[in-house]
């Protein structure tokens, strides 16, 4: 069971209304690091996440809408978040 | 947050043309994103202070109040903060962090 994700997803949604929303649960790549080794893993994901929002922000402000929207799942247990934050007309640049 | 530790924060980032907020040293350091931002620090050759923050809870927490960014790697140029591990390394790969650099006077190594 995913909580952490679908939490995280259900906030991303609900803060950012994104165009597409990618939550990938990379827990395992930082297996043994210190304070990381939570059994079931949702300590470190990877977010891939286009909205609108984000356009005319800087990265340091477009990760801190995304920070700013899962506070709660990152003081309970979520270490990192690696984040990909686009717009839709940078998402249509990448493909 | 506890004033003295907000004074330290403003001391070393005023101090220091480029300090990193790491889990560990320079050296070694004790967690991957805080690997890859002194790599790139340390290929693009610029000279930098590493501050552990595992050796101090009160700066630990101090630092992502002081920021308002809850997760460490954090990068300071002159005072300013440039980001965490995703956007040091975004911003290398484009050759953002090495105008940045530039811009701000700071020196480095550079290879392209």
């Amino acid at each position: 069971m995913a909580i952490y994700a679908t939490r995280m997803r259900d906030k991303l949604t609900q803060a950012l209304a994104p165009h597409s929303l990618t939550i990938k649960d990379v827990s395992h790549q930082h297996a043994g690091h210190a304070g990381a080794d939570q059994p079931g893993g949702e300590t470190h994901f990877d977010v891939v996440i286009v909205s609108e929002r984000f356009e005319g922000l800087g990265r340091v402000a477009r990760q801190r809408l995304v920070y700013g929207a899962v506070s709660a799942e990152l003081a309970e247990r979520v270490h990192a978040l690696s984040i990909q934050a686009l717009t839709p007309a940078e998402a249509a640049k990448l493909t | 947050m506890d004033q003295t530790v907000a004074e330290r924060i403003k001391r070393d980032i005023a101090d220091n043309d480029v300090v990193l907020y790491m889990k560990g040293t320079p050296v070694f350091p004790q967690c991957g994103f805080s690997a890859a931002v002194v790599q790139v620090l340390s290929h693009l050759g610029v000279k930098f202070k590493g501050i552990d923050i595992l050796v101090d809870p009160a700066l630990r927490q101090g630092i992502k109040e002081f920021t308002n960014w809850p997760t460490i790697p954090q990068l300071y140029v002159k005072g300013e903060f440039v980001g965490g591990c995703d956007i040091v390394r975004e911003m290398y790969e484009a050759g953002e962090l090495q105008d940045l650099l530039r811009d701000k006077g700071v020196a480095f190594a550079d290879a392209a």
